[in-house]
């Protein structure tokens, strides 16, 4: 191997501020080997985005930056702006995580990727406009030459991702630095953009270094992998190494912290305690050492360095590297499990249980208007286009799909209680079309809610005692059993209770979730519904709260819509799923069926999209690529409204065909417990 | 949660992770309004704002004991006179003295101005968020009737009803002025409700079955404060000065009564050659609408837990 054509040496990187100087990078080293791919991974907060940024040389002027990066030999840091701008975009390019904001609005994407081609080269603007759309056609956009005249609001997400890389690679740079590139995306998305990425590399030949944190997205993509936390990296390693013998704690931690989607086991997964610490005035010693379970007194006192371990080029930040070494340790040796939830309530007596909620034949069209005086209906947007689901007692069902599918709209057709556009509402027995407000408001509280973003949910202007004492003074708890219950909740999801005089903002994101979580039970409900309850917190976080709903779900027995676009979490805490698309639902049925043997060509690519967290596994693995983006709810194909992207349809004769193009299907058995909505529905293993 | 974490509390004893499973104590669970009133007590430019309004208050309405002369009394021994022992704050050209002409003013012009300010604030509250939260024909008939006054020239109005009004009570004033100062703000109060509905803790307010009423005082209306207290102390000085322009055209205050407007009216002219004329007036005017606002900004922090004033 030649040199790195990317050496970084201890860089380090501070904000000041009044509250004390952030430092927010403390000290990271790393090379990038040529057509390289390396994974930093960390969680949010834990300066990777700051580093790659001081990298570029696009921190703004307050940012203090030390250290070295070398550029083929060339030192980075201490160059002026124009220097700088000279080398970005040819030889070092960026790809960021928002593709709409980073398109200009005003100009089509054409000129946009010329202008990027013409600042470094003296060519023609016909010469630049061809080698945009050559690029363009590169990325796989359809339609090259025509769609160089659109603007960015014309364009997709995954779409407009293209067009970034397409400006990424215009000058064939040496280095690309993506930064979350499909953090924003659909998961058949992602497989598209990584797909595009793996050939814009092949197309330059230059190193790739992605930031994410997601391990699963790393761990097919990358050669090296760097875990970052605090500012430091803790450990680096080829990919293989850290995904099979990782030996920092936090890399354990994180590992088994993720559910995942080729496993069925029912364990709980592993929570790290905490939350990382303020990165302004650090004690010293391990930043982890407040949250790892193999924390002795060194580990307070002295901050270790990244050694080598294991003779195969990984280095680990850990004073106990070499106990984990000896023992091989696993995540679930180091971090103390929680006792594995109560036994629940078997799948296999689904039939016998009463019935919780039943959804039949839900719709939810909303009229498209135009006008300004006299609105006139121009179209419909079939968001909920008739799906029917039910959920029994002590029952999980997870309704998942990409955004757009209509998920959240069922869901909220489903809280208001009120009589849906068609079809039938039925909660505890009770269609919600023949209720009476009195009945209607007795009836919500058996039916709570848990949102996705925690901070959005709960009112900053009330401290957290009255954000728990809501529900209860609602429907009419006397006041002095008000305060004790709001105790007993705080400690039923794992708060102080001391804490309830405390506002929502100074809590962490997981703790704020508990309050949420807390609040829906405040009135002992029989069914929550969640709408993406763990998709905004920090996977190690995330652990904790999944536990926690697990064990909830089997000591209170509660009954749970979960919907989420997540399938690895759906499958670790669902017994039963439905796959949505376009307002339909694909497939349905027990978890282990739609999970082990899918039947649905949606449901199959869904999966097979999902990155698993095992390298050797990961690049074995084959995907099925989904064409295109998903059509607009306003316009869906006729017949089965998957054709126009689906594999299997594009495999099949004319003949075949037609009954795709005219006949909508219906969801039909396919195994035990298993419906799928497709003419030509064969079980597959795709995991 | 049934994580068990003794183990991490054990090594590290000063970090209490949540969750040990603390015994139920009797810790006090405090109520929203003891918070605000705390954070309130900890802001001493605003606790200083209250006193200052608080004095003025004792001032208007206790002070005129304390001195000699009556408003309506004059002194042909004295025109023009400068301060003195007789007459503290000196006397104007018909010999009325001005300390009790300028204490008489402030009563009305306190209570002009607070009275206003909270009634047309607490109207374009009221209005602007059940307009916007309720929507439908609510909305549309509360909007036709926030454009229809809009659209009245409020001056002529008041000066065709004040005939009527008069010799009444000159609290009916106050109704007319308050009634005219609260259209824009309702305006952006329904606006701002607006987007506040869609957020998810009033989603997750209105699941849970509370009550339309309940949610809009609750939820919508505090998370507007800011914008809410600082239209009402914007009103304090607005509605006193809008006095003052009433009152010149005949309207409103009338002689022998004084406000606080009047005074500063008649005395601009000789602000420099007899300063004690304009002076006292205009010096308690500057103060009240300072104390108003020291409050105003104080309220708004306590009622914001973001604002990193109070912690």
């Amino acid at each position: 191997m030649s040199s790195p054509v990317l050496q970084v040496r201890d860089l380090r990187v501070t904000f000041p501020a009044a509250a004390g100087d952030v430092t927010a990078v403390r000290g990271i080293t790393y090379d990038l080997a040529r057509r390289e791919v390396l994974g930093i991974v960390g969680e949010s907060g834990s300066g990777k985005t700051v580093s790659a940024l001081a990298v570029m040389g696009l921190l703004p002027e307050t940012a203090r930056v030390e250290g070295s990066v070398l550029l083929d030999g060339e030192e980075l840091t201490g160059c002026d702006d124009r220097e700088l701008a000279a080398l970005r975009g040819r030889r070092i390019a960026m790809i960021f995580q928002d593709p709409l904001s980073a398109l200009t609005p005003v100009y089509s994407v054409g000129y946009q990727i010329a202008e990027a081609v013409r600042v470094h080269r003296d060519v023609s603007a016909r010469a630049a406009r061809s080698r945009a759309v050559e690029l363009l056609e590169l990325v796989g956009i359809p339609h090259a030459q025509q769609r160089a005249s659109a603007f960015p609001h014309e364009f997709s997400g995954g779409m407009r991702q293209r067009v970034l890389i397409a400006m990424a690679i215009a000058n064939d740079p040496d280095v690309i630095i993506a930064d979350e590139p499909t953090t924003a995306l659909d998961v058949t998305i992602q497989a598209q953009i990584l797909d595009v990425l793996r050939t814009a590399r092949e197309a330059t030949g230059a190193a790739i270094l992605m930031i994410t944190h997601d391990l699963g997205v790393i761990a097919g993509f990358a050669n090296r992998v760097a875990v970052m936390y605090a500012g430091r990296l803790v450990e680096t390693g080829s990919v293989d190494d850290v995904y099979g013998r990782p030996r920092m704690p936090y890399t354990l931690g994180l590992l088994g912290a993720i559910p995942r989607i080729d496993e069925s086991g029912r364990g709980p997964l592993v929570p790290i305690e905490g939350t990382p610490p303020s990165l302004v005035d650090l004690p010293p010693g391990c930043p982890f050492a407040p949250r790892c379970p193999l924390v002795y007194d060194r580990c307070l006192e002295v901050e270790p360095a990244a050694l080598p371990i294991g003779g195969r080029g990984q280095h680990t930040a850990c004073h106990r590297a070499s106990v984990i070494e000896e023992g091989d340790l696993r995540p679930a040796d180091v971090f103390p499990l929680p006792q594995a939830a109560p036994a629940r309530a078997s799948p296999d007596a689904h039939g016998e249980r009463p019935v919780v909620l039943a959804a039949e034949g839900l719709v939810k069209h909303h009229p498209l208007l135009r006008g300004a005086v006299f609105k006139r209906r121009v179209g419909t947007v079939r968001a909920v286009d008739g799906i029917s689901f039910e959920i029994r007692e002590g029952e999980t069902l997870g309704l998942v799909g990409e955004s757009g599918c209509g998920k959240t709209t069922a869901l909220l057709q489903v809280l208001e209680l009120r009589p849906p556009q068609a079809g039938r509402v039925v909660v505890l027995g009770r269609d919600a079309a023949h209720l009476d407000a009195r009945e209607r408001r007795a009836l919500r509280r058996d039916v709570q809610v848990v949102f996705q973003d925690p901070l959005a949910s709960l009112d900053p202007r009330l401290p957290v005692s009255e954000v728990l004492g809501e529900p209860l003074r609602t429907h009419g708890v006397p006041a002095q059993r008000i305060a004790a219950r709001v105790r007993e909740l705080l400690g039923l999801v794992g708060l102080a209770p001391d804490h309830s005089g405390r506002y929502p903002q100074q809590f962490s994101g997981g703790e704020r979730q508990r309050i949420a979580i807390a609040r829906a039970l405040a009135l002992e409900p029989r069914l929550l519904v969640l709408d993406e309850p763990v998709s905004a917190l920090d996977v190690s976080i995330r652990a904790g709260v999944v536990n926690l709903l697990e064990d909830l779900r089997a000591r209170l027995g509660l009954s749970y819509l979960f919907v989420a676009h997540d399938l690895s979490v759906v499958r670790h805490i669902a017994d039963r799923v439905a796959v949505m698309y376009l307002g339909r639902l694909a497939e349905t049925g027990k978890v282990e069926r739609v999970y082990g043997a899918p039947a649905h060509p949606y449901t199959q690519a869904l999966l097979s999209a999902i990155p698993v967290p095992v390298p050797a596994l990961e690049r074995r693995r084959r995907r099925i690529m989904l064409e295109g983006d998903p059509p607009s709810p306003a316009d869906p194909p006729s017949g089965c409204r998957f054709r126009t992207r689906c594999p299997k349809f594009a495999a099949l004769d004319d003949g075949l065909r037609r009954r795709c193009i005219e006949e909508e299907p219906a969801l039909a058995t396919v195994a035990d417990d298993q419906q799928a909505a497709c003419h030509y529905a064969e079980p597959m293993q795709v995991v | 949660m049934s994580v068990p974490s003794e183990q991490l509390s054990a090594v590290l004893p000063g970090q209490q992770p949540a969750g040990t499973g603390a015994p139920l104590d009797e810790t006090r669970v405090p109520s929203r309004w003891g918070l605000v009133l705390e954070r309130f007590r900890r802001r001493r430019l605003a606790v200083v704002g209250l006193a200052v309004l608080v004095a003025l208050f004792g001032l208007a309405f206790l002070g005129p004991y304390l001195g000699r002369w009556s408003y309506t009394d004059h002194d042909f021994s004295a025109f023009l006179e400068g301060p003195s022992a007789t007459h503290w704050f000196g006397t104007t050209q018909t010999g009325a003295d001005v300390y009790a002409l300028t204490l008489r003013g402030m009563q009305k012009s306190l209570i002009i101005g607070l009275l206003v300010a909270v009634l047309s604030t607490g109207l374009a509250a009221v209005v602007g968020s059940f307009a916007g939260y309720l929507g439908g024909w609510v909305d549309r008939v509360l909007m036709w009737v926030v454009e229809l006054l809009l659209v009245l020239p409020s001056f002529l109005i008041v000066a065709i009803l004040s005939p009527t009004f008069r010799g009444k009570t000159w609290l009916v004033f106050v109704l007319l002025l308050a009634a005219f100062l609260w259209m824009v703000t309702a305006r952006i109060v329904r606006g701002m409700t607006i987007s506040l509905r869609e957020r998810e803790y009033v989603l997750a307010a209105r699941y849970m079955g509370v009550r339309a009423p309940t949610i809009v005082f609750r939820h919508i209306l505090p998370n507007m404060a800011s914008l809410l207290i600082i239209d009402a102390t914007v009103n304090v000085s607005a509605a006193i000065i809008a006095e003052t322009g009433l009152s010149y055209f005949g309207f409103g205050v009338q002689p022998p009564d004084v406000s606080l407007g009047t005074l500063i009216a008649d005395g601009t002219s000789s602000a420099v050659t007899y300063p004690w004329l304009f002076g006292f007036a205009a010096g308690l005017l500057v103060l009240i609408v300072l104390s108003v606002n020291l409050v105003g900004d104080g309220l708004r922090d306590a009622l914001d837990p973001t604002s990193s004033a109070t912690r």
